[in-house]
């Protein structure tokens, strides 16, 4: 309807992500659990489901009309 | 539950999160021009949304905590509720029962009740259906007012306004497709919000292996970690198997079922009785672009919700498989004890007479909970604490300890928040928190949406102001979502402040429940139904949930709520022949037992009395007046039967593994 919805979880994912990632870069010792820096790990696989939901977005879907 | 100090990091997620949703709702607003638009979403959803939003908008966070909590009460045999008690009912929705829906053009569940019976049916369910919404969102927004209380020291009244108004601000603006598309990204939130928790836990724990070898040691034993009374043991699979259990009879599962009330209470009546006619998930799908979308979107849901006990019940038996090893310091979460109760039960330690321990477990348990509520508490360490104050004056800090490890009953809706603020260091944990916060925020919309188009159309344009305009109907639409959420808080209030409250709404939930799949069964598949008989069978249902509650119980219970209360009224004591092993089991019976009684009436009274409606009019209604559609142009992945073998497959091979 009018919105690709794969533009705001992209969007919103990324955001996050890469919100995370710097996180985890900045307090390293903060992101520490288990023996690994969860807050960048985590954020790097948001980062790339984001990525891939704004590729999907912008190869644009077909909406068919109704049946 | 002490208060958590959030981070700055944790703070930007959650404030992003809610300034996408509102964002998403904005956006929406400029194509929200007819009041199908904005209740119905008229048909324009892309398949894998209404597919992901079918299976989100059941998603609350009730769910996430529930599970949780039961995965540590009960082991993966709460599984069940998915494999058994989900899967089976949207494929059996997606095959057989969507064509009607979809294919009659109705715009809601109580108008295809009204197109196949009559107004009365109409009536009977949007009622029911209206008022059960308003309370189920009312629950949700309680539950999260609470959790921020309880979490951030947020003041209750200010948490319930503020996502309140979260929430208005985007439905108002887009409605039921904005419900539906944050419902996806609530979906996303919450699957990678909490894979990481599982994914450290099974870490912490050794991994899956490990986890089961020290969850056969608790079966063994439960009362060691307070998750049974004492002397009650179960074979090492209790927790980690999830049918030979329930096999073995009542007396030999964590949930005190038999296979009977699994298979038919659960897996055919309430199953099918929700994923089958409840309008707030089957309105999902009846918002997607053709037929085939249609069927498909269950089948599509079906896919993540047969995964899901990996990612919400195994937590909970991450906790358990924690708390049963000493070098984890880990504890099952204790009950939430304001400070005024530690104050008394700490007062009551002092004042104890070490002579007479069982006077002082009484009062401490009494103290630290309520008079007829009493907190379990560990006699021997209650006595030891006693005497050690009688010896040496112990400080109030010190009776404060002794008091917290002399609890013996687990506050299991606090497993998840505990696993996330063991596992989650800022940034992970306000990623947690929002997925949590999002869910809750998503049940209160998903809940407000259906309410609203069910009150518009199925109440306010049928019964009170028909005829007009469309406009009028668009204006109607957003003047009850304002309604719905003032209702919803009205409802959050009443659920706070009686304890009972949630037990009777719950309750309330099930009578009306349980028998609804008997009419829509026999409405869809057996044209000789006719609508005195839909009536009258559904009320009886209803009326027979609601006796056979008053005369049964669970055992340890005491009547009243929670049951058996007629007995109470006639002076008897409650016969053994009406005690159930486990509540669990007790709603189960129930369940079936409405069905039946709903059933059998109408089969009956439909006989009795004539049809109302000729085969024309019901053509495209029914099963055997309706041409079989005939999926030749999609290809064979697409096909509902198909898929819908397919997913059966796979889900059965889920239940061998746990077999």
């Amino acid at each position: 309807m009018g919105l690709d919805i794969r533009w705001p979880i992209g969007l919103m994912f990324s955001l996050i992500g890469a919100l995370l990632v710097v996180f985890g870069l900045a307090k390293a010792d903060q992101s520490v659990v288990l023996g690994r820096n969860i807050n960048l790990i985590w954020g790097i696989v948001l980062l790339v489901f984001g990525v891939l939901m704004l590729l999907g977005a912008m190869r644009g879907g077909k909406n068919p009309p109704s049946a | 539950m002490e208060p958590i100090h959030l981070h700055k990091i944790d703070y930007t997620i959650l404030l992003a999160y809610v300034a996408f949703v509102i964002g998403i709702g904005w956006t929406l607003a400029r194509y929200m021009k007819t009041s199908a638009d904005f209740l119905t979403s008229a048909r324009s959803i892309p398949t894998w949304v209404t597919g992901l939003a079918f299976m989100a908008a059941n998603l609350g966070a009730l769910e996430l905590v529930g599970m949780a909590a039961s995965g540590a009460k009960y082991g993966i045999i709460q599984a069940n509720f998915y494999w058994v008690g989900a899967i089976p009912a949207m494929i059996f929705l997606a095959v057989f029962m969507m064509p009607f829906y979809y294919g009659s053009k109705a715009r809601s569940v109580p108008e295809y009740l009204k197109m196949r019976f009559d107004e009365r049916v109409r009536a009977l369910n949007s009622v029911a259906f209206a008022v059960m919404t308003i309370f189920a969102s009312g629950i949700s927004m309680n539950a999260l007012a609470k959790l921020l209380n309880q979490l951030l020291g947020w003041d209750y009244n200010f948490a319930l306004l503020i996502c309140s108004g979260v929430v208005l601000l985007y439905v108002l603006k887009g409605g039921l497709t904005s419900a539906i598309y944050t419902e996806v990204l609530q979906f996303f939130m919450i699957v990678l919000g909490f894979a990481p928790v599982v994914y450290l836990g099974l870490k912490d724990v050794g991994g899956w292996h490990a986890m089961n070898h020290s969850l056969q040691a608790v079966a063994v034993n439960p009362s060691a970690l307070y998750l049974k009374d004492a002397g009650i043991s179960y074979a090492p699979d209790a927790w980690t198997s999830a049918w030979q259990p329930v096999l073995a009879g009542p007396a030999h599962n964590t949930m005190g079922i038999d296979v009977f009330a699994l298979v038919f209470g659960l897996g055919f009546v309430l199953s099918f009785g929700y994923w089958c006619t409840n309008f707030l998930v089957v309105q999902r799908a009846m918002a997607a672009k053709n037929m085939t979308a249609a069927r498909n979107t269950p089948l599509i849901a079906a896919v993540p919700k047969m995964f899901f006990p990996f990612l919400v019940i195994v937590p909970g038996m991450i906790a358990v498989a924690l708390a049963s090893t000493p070098d984890k310091n880990y504890r099952l979460p204790l009950p939430v004890i304001a400070q005024a109760n530690y104050d008394q039960a700490v007062a009551a330690v002092k004042s104890a007479n070490p002579a007479d321990p069982g006077a002082s477990v009484k009062a401490v348990g009494e103290a630290l909970g309520k008079k007829d509520a009493p907190i379990k508490v560990a006699p021997d360490k209650i006595a030891s604490l006693v005497a050690a104050n009688a010896a040496n004056k112990l400080s109030d800090d010190q009776i404060k300890l002794g008091l917290n490890n002399s609890i013996a009953e687990n506050y299991y809706d606090g497993v998840i928040l505990s696993l996330v603020k063991r596992y989650c260091p800022p940034g992970l944990f306000g990623l947690a928190l929002t997925a949590l916060l999002a869910s809750f925020m998503s049940g209160m919309a998903g809940n407000v949406t259906a309410f609203n188009t069910v009150f518009t159309y199925d109440l306010y344009q049928a019964y009170f102001v028909k005829g007009k305009s469309d406009h009028h109907y668009f204006i109607t639409g957003k003047v009850i979502t304002v309604v719905g959420i003032i209702l919803s808080m009205g409802a959050a209030y009443f659920a706070s402040m009686y304890d009972n409250a949630m037990d009777i709404i719950q309750l309330v939930f099930a009578f009306v429940n349980a028998p609804l799949f008997a009419t829509f069964l026999l409405g869809m598949f057996w044209k000789r139904t006719t609508g005195t008989g839909a009536f009258l069978g559904l009320f009886g249902g209803i009326a027979g949930s609601t006796v056979f509650h008053a005369l049964t119980i669970a055992t340890g219970n005491v009547p009243g709520v929670k049951g058996a209360y007629l007995w109470n009224i006639l002076g008897h004591e409650v016969p053994a022949s009406c005690k159930f092993p486990s509540e669990m089991a007790q709603n189960f019976w129930l369940a079936s037992f409405a069905f039946i009684v709903c059933f059998t009436l109408t089969v009956v009274i439909s006989l009795a009395t004539a049809r109302t409606k000729s085969d024309a009019e019901l053509k495209g209604l029914v099963y055997s007046l309706t041409p079989k559609i005939v999926d030749n142009n999609i290809p064979i992945y697409q096909k509902p039967a198909v898929v819908g073998i397919v997913l059966l497959i796979v889900c059965v091979i889920l239940n061998f593994i746990f077999w």
